[in-house]
């Protein structure tokens, strides 16, 4: 890979469930330290186009670069290796519902650093602090609502400070309050950290907020990309649709 | 003939799902807390089930014998033969159903909650080896905790069938004891409750195949339950005949 290639590189992915296409060679890619929203409705194709960024799903034609690696033809700890480098932010929040928020990041911070208790604990702290929610702790997931929980898993998803970050639907189903919560601390890890962040919505909120560049998908193509003024103005009519 | 082929396909998928546990069990990362988390689950957990069952069957059991072993005449064997029913057969099998029933659908229910709440995919994402943490822990529990419940519920249920003669015949303790124990060998005592660990794998094998695999939602979770007490259930019995069948090649009748 020449040094010049984007943090994250699609290019041409095809992906089918049977007979089902849901990806007809999606090529999108993402320079460091930008952050990348793909929008569009529901049943387009984007999370399944997230899932490949991290190795979760494999395309049945195409590349899949991240970090100038073929993350679709790694296995075993090399494939762990470079996940270690991204984070990801689940729609749900995934977060392990049997352990408390503590336990949660403790979880992931334990296997993967040589930090003793106490320097994890202190870790963990600061990381439930950062999202505002200090006093989560000792909560379990079901006490939090939806917006905290989506807090707690963006603390999860950057604890182990990757380079990359992941977003699916980081805002579905939050009030405006928490949309923009969750999208600020999106934006503030970027400034702190450069992390590229690469979000799936249909949040227009949220993507006014985070940004710096957006592709319009519709039946698993990308049929516009540029900035987000760029998509809101395109002639594409299913793009209009899309934006009013 | 589709349904045929869905069976087949299954039953390989299965065969697979297991041939990963065996390549995955002595690999590291060996993730001992969640193992006796896991242990504690099936085994502690589950022993109040297995003891309740175990005395239940023992009183029935030798309410129900004396009766007809009093028609023959042979009153006397009521401690041989509940010691040799219980502990070849009825104990372990029992216990393995009841198992089936608690474990096979709670470890289905669980990790196909897991699966469509993405939780899965978050241990992968997270480089955490979600196969050896939540599947192989399980199957290792099972295949411990099985014969080792066996035998609290073998003890159990023997009281509870001394306890009853006790009450309707005023029978001795240590005529009990004295009978029940010459009737058994040690080689039965052993082989009938390490086939539990069999049973063990094979319920826990079927419950985390049909959670770990679950696709959809809640529907799905719930059918996924279902059917891995009803495959694990089989199994159990279907194992049954065949161990039955080996221990009288090994041991004789």
């Amino acid at each position: 890979m020449s040094e010049f290639q984007p943090e994250i590189l699609i290019k041409d992915v095809h992906k089918a469930f049977g007979e089902r296409k849901i990806l007809r060679g999606v090529s999108v890619s993402a320079e460091r330290g930008s952050t990348l929203a793909v929008m569009g409705g529901s049943g387009t194709g984007k999370s399944v186009l997230l899932k490949h960024m991290i190795g979760l799903m494999a395309p049945d034609s195409g590349e899949v670069w991240i970090q100038g690696k073929r993350i679709d033809q790694l296995r075993g700890s090399k494939l762990d290796k470079l996940r270690l480098r991204i984070g990801y932010l689940f729609q749900g929040g995934a977060l392990f519902d049997s352990m408390t928020v503590e336990e949660n990041l403790d979880f992931v911070l334990g296997r993967h650093t040589a930090l003793t208790a106490p320097e994890r604990t202190e870790q963990i702290h600061e990381a439930i602090a950062w999202v505002d929610l200090p006093h989560a702790a000792p909560q379990y997931p079901a006490e939090l609502s939806g917006g905290q929980r989506k807090r707690i898993a963006l603390a999860r998803a950057v604890i182990l400070r990757p380079d990359i970050l992941l977003c699916d639907e980081p805002t579905t189903g939050l009030d405006p309050v928490s949309v923009r919560n969750v999208s600020n601390l999106i934006m503030r890890l970027k400034a702190e950290r450069g992390i590229t962040t690469v979000a799936i919505t249909h949040d227009l909120l949220c993507a006014e907020i985070i940004a710096d560049h957006a592709a319009f998908i519709f039946d698993g193509k990308i049929l516009a990309k540029g900035t987000l003024q760029e998509l809101r103005s395109s002639e594409n009519p299913q793009s209009q649709e899309f934006f009013g | 003939m589709q349904g045929f082929t869905r069976i087949l396909e299954e039953i390989g998928s299965i065969a697979t799902f297991s041939g990963k546990v065996f390549l995955q069990l002595f690999r590291r990362p060996f993730e001992g807390r969640e193992l006796i988390r896991q242990m504690d689950e099936t085994g502690t957990k589950s022993l109040v089930l297995v003891l309740v069952t175990g005395c239940s069957i023992g009183i029935v059991l030798s309410m129900q014998s004396r009766g007809t072993l009093a028609r023959f005449g042979a009153e006397a064997v009521l401690p041989s033969m509940l010691a040799l029913s219980i502990v070849k057969e009825i104990g372990p099998v029992i216990t393995s159903l009841v198992l089936a029933g608690r474990l096979g659908a709670g470890i289905a229910a669980e990790l196909g909650s897991m699966r469509v709440t993405e939780q899965i995919d978050a241990l992968e994402v997270s480089a955490l080896q979600p196969f050896k943490y939540l599947v192989i822990t399980r199957v290792l529990a099972c295949v411990v905790m099985f014969p080792l419940l066996t035998i609290a519920c073998d003890i159990v249920a023997l009281l509870g069938g001394y306890v009853e003669a006790l009450l309707s015949t005023g029978l001795d303790y240590r005529q009990f004891i004295e009978q029940a124990f010459s009737s058994l060998q040690l080689s039965d005592v052993l082989f009938s409750t390490a086939k539990t660990s069999v049973f063990g794998f094979l319920v826990s094998i079927v419950g985390c195949y049909s959670g770990y695999y679950v696709r959809g939602g809640t529907r799905e979770v719930g059918q996924a339950a279902m059917r891995a007490v009803v495959i694990g259930s089989l199994l159990v019995l279907l194992a049954d005949v065949f161990m039955v069948r080996l221990s009288l090649i090994l041991f004789g009748s």
